[in-house]
């Protein structure tokens, strides 16, 4: 069987009904986005306290989720990452850990590509890699997976119930040809209008 | 050399909230002190590149964090560092440990590269060696914050 084989054999969900199901039961929690996550999710919300960490600096999005988390103790923030991001810090599923932001869900889209760059593979679906595997070596309260679009849908409204910080892996399909990221403005005018909603500005 | 119980009583006076930090020999001095202020939390963080995110995430939800770490540091967390004071244009501060700054004619390249690597992002900076320039790092501390720019502490060390 080749690594493509592999990558492809697992079950996965398409893409952006996934996001849509965790739109679908968002209350007040910060969102934050990077990378795949940060084309779709402007598509399905427009609300303030979505944070989309675009330009990025690849592997750091749950850092900064972090930093939320811990900034806001009275909020709840969702990050969503990419499997390649995942892979480029897997030092941070230990720094969250630390932290002990129980108000933190990370969830990790894995597709196995790196589809920003044209759809290679990542180094973690040659390997087979399992992500939950790491953040359950490294403590996490609570380690969720799924590949059924049905069982996230069920999942997904009572999320933040389980113990934080949760980590979450949903195995996703590829965006697809058209992947592209989009232009969402000056990030600095961005960050003044998040901080307001926020009300730390 | 400069004191923990120094940093830590100056930085928390002038309103630091977190201090997030992957320890240097001489840094790691300060651990007790940074760890037993009322005023200061101290987040470890993997690796240098995180300490840049974390902090912005800290300051865009509100809070005012310090960024610390050696110069070898400095230089990993450079993409880091690169998108949070000049694409997200954070103004946060860091202290960067300067090994072999005080050790003459040191061949370390980690102390041939601090100045002018910080030169070349454009960064101001300022060189502190004792606990007597500790009221001088916090004025720069605040001159950066009342500017809405970036700054670094540059503290003087033997090897680090």
């Amino acid at each position: 069987m080749s690594h493509d084989m592999h990558r492809k054999a697992r079950a996965r969900m398409p893409f952006v009904p996934a996001l849509a199901g965790l739109a679908a039961c968002r209350d007040q929690e910060i969102v934050v986005t990077t990378m795949g996550a940060a084309r779709e999710w402007p598509k399905l919300s427009s609300h303030p306290l979505d944070f989309h960490y675009l330009p990025s600096t690849m592997g750091q999005a749950p850092l900064v989720a972090l930093g939320l988390a811990l900034a806001q103790p009275g909020r709840e923030v969702i990050c969503l990452n990419g499997d390649g991001c995942m892979l480029m810090n897997l030092g941070a599923l230990v720094t969250i850990r630390a932290a002990a932001a129980v108000n933190l869900t990370l969830v990790v889209m894995d597709n196995g590509l790196y589809e920003v760059t044209g759809g290679q593979q990542t180094v973690a679906a040659v390997a087979q890699t399992d992500f939950a595997g790491f953040a359950r070596a490294a403590g996490w309260p609570s380690v969720l997976e799924f590949d059924t679009l049905d069982d996230w849908q069920v999942a997904a409204p009572k999320l933040t119930e389980a113990p934080g910080p949760r980590f979450v892996v949903l195995h996703v399909e590829p965006i697809g040809p058209a992947y592209q990221l989009p232009s969402l403005g000056p990030m600095s005018e961005r960050i003044a209008k998040f901080r307001q909603a926020l009300g730390v500005a | 050399m400069i004191s923990g119980p120094s940093i830590a009583a100056a930085f928390a006076q002038a309103g630091v909230s977190h201090v997030v930090w992957i320890p240097d020999s001489t840094l790691g001095t300060w651990e007790p002190a940074l760890e037993q202020s009322r005023d200061l939390k101290l987040l470890r963080v993997a690796r240098e590149g995180e300490a840049w995110a974390l902090a912005a995430g800290l300051w865009i939800g509100g809070q005012q964090p310090l960024v610390v770490m050696q110069n070898t540091g400095l230089f990993e967390s450079g993409d880091a560092l690169r998108n949070v004071l000049f694409d997200l244009r954070l103004p946060l501060y860091a202290l960067i440990g300067y090994r072999s700054y005080l050790l003459a004619n040191s061949p370390d390249t980690a102390r041939a590269f601090t100045e002018p690597v910080l030169q070349a992002w454009g960064l101001e900076y300022l060189l502190a060696t004792t606990d007597d320039d500790v009221p001088a790092l916090v004025d720069h501390y605040h001159a950066c914050r009342q500017a809405a720019r970036p700054g670094i502490g540059l503290i003087a060390e033997g090897r680090g």
